[in-house]
Formats: structure tokens, sequence, C-alpha cells
């Protein structure tokens, strides 16, 4: 158990040393920041000045640690369009993906999991050629497409929602669906699987002998089973929800973190962006590795695989 | 005796139902992606032939032009001398109109075009700058195809050669190139693909090779547990005592054990690239303008999804229908070549 942690921590923590690693050797690639700064009057003492105060004149190692170290208090420096603090403007806009990504989470657990039950023990019926279709459809379908086309349909043509920004419960409902949407294909998939090789197993084919009721093997044997497989797949649909969230949030002018990601490439605001994807990456591999090592620590067959 | 006639019918040859019904559905679902894969295929090489219009330059005053099958849209307005306010949308002033009929009389009523309908030059419509959106649409899978070619080409080899050498050599070895591979795997690449974009700006150069990163540990996954089984069999034992060199194990006689895989596993790449690519684009990360990518196809028609819907959607569906086909080829490859890959999904 223990070495299962530390090898995951190790993992987590060289993924995240390579992602500051890019992204500070990017920020060199990029060109210098002082011409950014200094407009073309500025005499070669302004320059090496500015030099000395950005930390330019050390050797690049030790600008790396100072980027670190600045990383690791959280401090990403001023965002060069508006000169407001990164980590303050990321925080700000944090609860706003936090609440899209919860409803897209639960959107795809209240859809998935019952669709994929549904399609589990009715083989072949409507509802498993349903399942199959949304499961298709959702590898294949880019989230993007399907968001501007729910607009099309939902907020242009219908006007049952607005067709962008955060105001009531029902601005939610589009994201939602949009983020959601890979998710609930991938679930359905993995408890359709995962209620076929319960439904499947010796204790199940005993508790049939046995007279007990079909809905009793259903919601008491095959699903307790069955629910596991989803659960493990749940840090990688976390991960997912981060990352997917800049799509989304564009497509919906959702004011999160993932539209400011989008404004900040548009805009070129390297220090913004700087900030943004190591405050994700952090939020997508925190999470999968605590999901990692809660499912290690309730399920015993993971650990020791 | 009674004469018992056995009297049956030669079984025919060819019966028509049989027939049918052999032709199960899944076989006319996989007919349908096999013949839109080869169609995107064929527009994507044959591009400068088969496009009917120039991809890049619009005509102005042909923007926004709805696909052919849609019909111009009309109303009926009161011709007046001038519109009382707010009335506009039901009243025409005959001083300030740039073309009215020449029976229209005042107070009558006159049929007024509020949207132009599809013309034949453009079989899927033009969009905001006037440009033919199916030439486009040709042009672009020249640009998917060309972007997965190249991907699956370089990280493809690089995936299969690494998955050769960690499954080969084993222990360390395998130990440290699978423990890269789990990093790559943790690394949010759209996220690093904006990082690039913004430092370096965009290009043909940096979309790939955020693909390469992406894909290269697929293979090298795959092909690495397919020759951890390959290489207890006896015939790579009897190689090895009859001398064989390391190279020419790996090559002659593992690489070909793992062809079906690697082509397996290609396949269903391909539609992962093209959604990622689709994805960079549309974000305005993935091969700069004026290259008309299908992913920044969709975004360009994000904000005339009132008047001119289809802009947004034809591209849309050139993802969907290749992905869809892509993926069900895939499956169908899989069971076909491969039966242990079946429990992968």
């Amino acid at each position: 158990m223990q070495k299962f942690i530390l090898r995951r921590l190790l993992i987590t923590v060289v993924t995240l040393i390579l992602v500051s690693l890019i992204v500070f050797v990017m920020a060199r690639a990029s060109g210098d920041p002082r011409t950014l700064l200094l407009d073309d009057y500025a005499s070669t003492e302004m320059w090496d000045e500015l030099g000395v105060e950005l930390g330019l004149d050390r050797p690049l190692y030790v600008q790396y640690a100072i980027f670190l170290g600045d990383a690791l208090l959280l401090d990403f420096g001023d965002s060069v369009i508006d000169n407001q603090p990164v980590t303050a403007t990321i925080l700000d806009r944090l609860p706003a993906t936090l609440q899209l990504g919860t409803a897209a989470f639960v959107f795809s657990l209240a859809i998935g999991i019952p669709l994929g039950i549904l399609s589990s023990i009715r083989r072949d019926s409507l509802w498993d050629q349903v399942g199959k279709m949304v499961a298709l459809l959702g590898q294949s379908m880019p989230p993007f497409w399907l968001g501007i086309m729910m607009i099309f349909f939902f907020a242009v043509m219908l006007g049952w929602v607005p067709p962008s920004g955060r105001y009531d419960w029902n601005s939610f409902v589009l994201p939602a669906i949009t983020l959601g949407w890979f998710t609930v294909a991938a679930n359905m998939r993995i408890v359709r699987s995962a209620m076929l090789d319960s439904l499947d197993t010796e204790y199940i084919k005993l508790a049939r002998a046995k007279g007990v009721s079909e809905t009793q093997i259903i919601w008491k044997h095959a699903l307790k089973n069955a629910v596991i497989p989803p659960l493990t797949f749940m840090g990688i649909t976390l991960g997912t929800l981060v990352t997917g969230s800049i799509v989304a949030e564009t497509v919906f002018a959702w004011p999160g973190i993932g539209l400011l990601a989008f404004d900040a490439l548009r805009q070129s605001d390297y220090s913004l962006l700087q900030g943004i994807v190591i405050f994700f990456a952090v939020m997508y591999l925190g999470t999968s590795l605590l999901v990692d090592i809660l499912y290690a620590y309730l399920d015993p067959r993971i650990r020791y695989s | 005796m009674a004469d018992t006639v056995l009297a049956t019918r030669p079984p025919s040859t060819f019966s028509p139902t049989v027939w049918v019904r052999k032709l199960r559905r899944r076989h006319v679902v996989l007919g349908i992606s096999v013949f839109l894969l080869l169609l995107v295929f064929g527009t994507g090489i044959l591009a400068p032939l088969i496009a009917p219009h120039n991809p890049h330059r619009g005509n102005l005053a042909d923007q926004k032009l709805p696909p052919v099958w849609i019909g111009e849209r009309t109303t009926t307005k009161t011709v007046v001398e001038f519109p009382e306010p707010g009335l506009s949308h039901r009243q025409i002033s005959i001083s300030r109109a740039q073309r009215i009929d020449p029976n229209a009389v005042l107070g009558g009523e006159v049929a007024v075009v509020l949207r132009e309908g599809g013309e034949s030059r453009y079989l899927l419509g033009t969009d905001d700058l006037g440009r033919d959106i199916l030439s486009r649409i040709i042009y672009g899978a020249r640009i998917s195809l060309i972007i997965a070619v190249v991907t699956l080409g370089i990280g493809g080899a690089i995936g299969t050669g690494l998955g050769l050498i960690a499954g080969y050599f084993g222990k360390l070895v395998d130990e440290l190139l699978m423990r890269i591979v789990d990093i790559f795997l943790a690394l949010p690449l759209v996220l690093v693909a904006l990082v690039l974009v913004v430092a370096v700006g965009q290009s043909f150069f940096i979309t790939t090779m955020v693909l390469v990163l992406f894909i290269w540990v697929r293979f090298a996954r795959q092909i690495r547990g397919e020759v951890l089984q390959l290489k207890t069999m006896d015939y790579v034992s009897l190689a090895k005592v009859a001398g064989a060199s390391t190279p020419r194990i790996m090559f002659i006689h593992l690489f070909p054990g793992v062809i079906n895989t690697l082509i397996v596993v290609a396949t269903l790449q391909v539609s992962i690239v093209i959604l990622v690519e689709s994805t960079l684009s549309f974000l305005g990360a993935g091969v700069p303008p004026p290259t008309p990518a299908w992913g920044s196809m969709v975004a360009d028609g994000r904000d005339f999804l009132a008047d001119a819907w289809w802009i947004s959607t034809m591209p849309g569906v050139a993802i969907l229908l290749t992905v869809l086909s892509l993926n069900l080829f895939g499956d169908w490859l899989r069971d076909r070549l491969d039966p242990k890959l079946r429990q992968l999904n």
C-alpha cells in the first residue's frame, strides 16, 4: 500500500515538475519580457536595471529555482494585460469553474449509471440500443460542436435557455451537458460492462438458483460489485472535466478559469496563462492522485496489481 | 411399396432473402463508414482537383448563403412612405428600398426577401466572408489527413520502437520507460499546447508535435504488453539459441507479431488525433489561419448562429461523420484482427 502511494506520488510530482519546466522553458523561448515592459526609447541602463530586477542576469537554473519557489508560494506575478496579480484573478474565477464542473459531474453520473444498468439488464432492448448510440456519439462528437448546436436549438430557436453566460439555474443546463457528455458515454460503457461481468458470476447464478427475485439480484447483488470500476475511472473523469472546461467555458462564455485560459491565449498573456496551466495541472493531477489512493485503500485488488 | 418421392429442389445458389439476412445491419453500418472514410481520404488527396471554389478567397457578394436545399425566406410587408417606428418588421419604405417591385403601390402588400435561398454553386452554403463551405471542408479534410498521417507516422514509430524495447528488455528498462509513459499520460496536453502556442505562435509543427507527444504513449503501452507475451514463445528462445542478434530478434521475430495490434491501435488513434486537432484549432491553438481546419471553421461560425447556422454546423458534421466512421471501422478491425483487444474497452 505504501509502495503504491509512494509510486503514484512520485509520478505526480515528476509530472508537475515537467509541466513547470515546459512552462518555464517556453516563457524564455517566447522572447525577452523586457521588450514588452520597456518602450523603444529605453536606455541600455534601464534595460540592464530591469534585467537585474527580473533576475534575468542570473543563470537559467537559478531563474528556474526562483520561478518554482514563487509557484510554490502561489505567486505567478502580474498579468501583462491588466496588471492584476494572476493568483487573485484565478481564485476569483474558481467558483464558476467548480460549480460547472460539479454540475457536469452530477449530470454524467445521473445519466451514465442508470443507462449503463438498464442496457446491461435488458440486453439488445431499446435501452441497450440507446446506450450504444450514446456511447458511440460520446466518443465521436466534438464537445465544442455539440455545445454550439445546442445553443442553436435550445437558445436561438426555442429560446428555452440563455445562449451564454452564468445567470440562473437554467444557464447551467447546456454548459453542464457539453462538459459532461463525454463522461456520460464513458460512465455508461463502464457500468454496462461491469454489470455484465457481475451478472455472469457464480454467486449470481447461485442466487438465481436459490430463487432470489430478479430485482434483488440486480440491485443487491450485481450492482454492488459493478460500481467499483466506474469509481476507479472517476479520477480520469475529474481530470477530463478540468481540461474540458476550457472548451465548454469558451463555447458558453462561462466566466470561469477555462474562459480565462482562452482569453489569455487570444491576448498572448503568458504570465496569466502559465499561472492557469500550473493551477489546472495541480488540480488535474491532484484529483486523480487522491482518487487513486482512495480506491487503492477501498479495493485491495488495485493495491497489489 | 409406397413410392416415397423425396423431391427436393436443389439449393439455390442465390437467394435474395438469405443474402439480405446475411448482410446484417452491422455490415451495412460498416459499409457506410468505410465509404465515408474513402470519401474523406479521396477528397483530402484530390482537394485541388475537386474543390469547386478557392477555399481562401471569398466573394463578398455571396456572404452567408445557405446550403442549396434551403429556399429563400420571405415575408409580406406593407408599402408605406415612411415606416412607423417599431413597425419596420411589417412595413417597408418606398423611398428607402434599394430595389422594389415596379407594381408596388403605396398601401399595397409586397413580398420581401429576408434571406436569400441556397444556390447550386455553393452546395453547402457560404460563410461570413463569402467563402464556399464545401471547398473549405474538402481542404480541411486534407489538413486533417496530413496531420493524422504525420502524427501517427512519427508517434507510431516512436511508440512502437520504445514499446518493443521495453517489452523485450524488461526489468529496469521496462520500469523506466513505463514510468515515462505514465508521466506522459498524466500530462494535460491541451494545456501544454496552449502554452506552446502563446510562447512561440501557432504552427503546423507545434500542432503535430503536441499530438505526437499525446499519441506515442498509447502505442508504447499496447505494443509493450504484446511483446511481453510474445517473447516467452519458443520460437523467440530458439532464435536466441541460434545466435540471432538483439535487433534481429526485435525486428524480424517480434515486430511482425505486433503488426495486427499496431494497425488496430493506429485506426482507433486516428479518431482521437482528429478530435484533439479539431479542439485545438477550435480554441485557436491549431494550424494557423487561413488554412481551413474543421475546428476553426466551427469557431468561425459561432457569431452567426442566429442568421447563418450552417457555417458552424457543416464542418462539425464532417468531424462527427469522420470520427464516427473511424470508430466503427476500428472496432470492427479490432474484432477481426485481434480478439485479445476486445476486452480493452
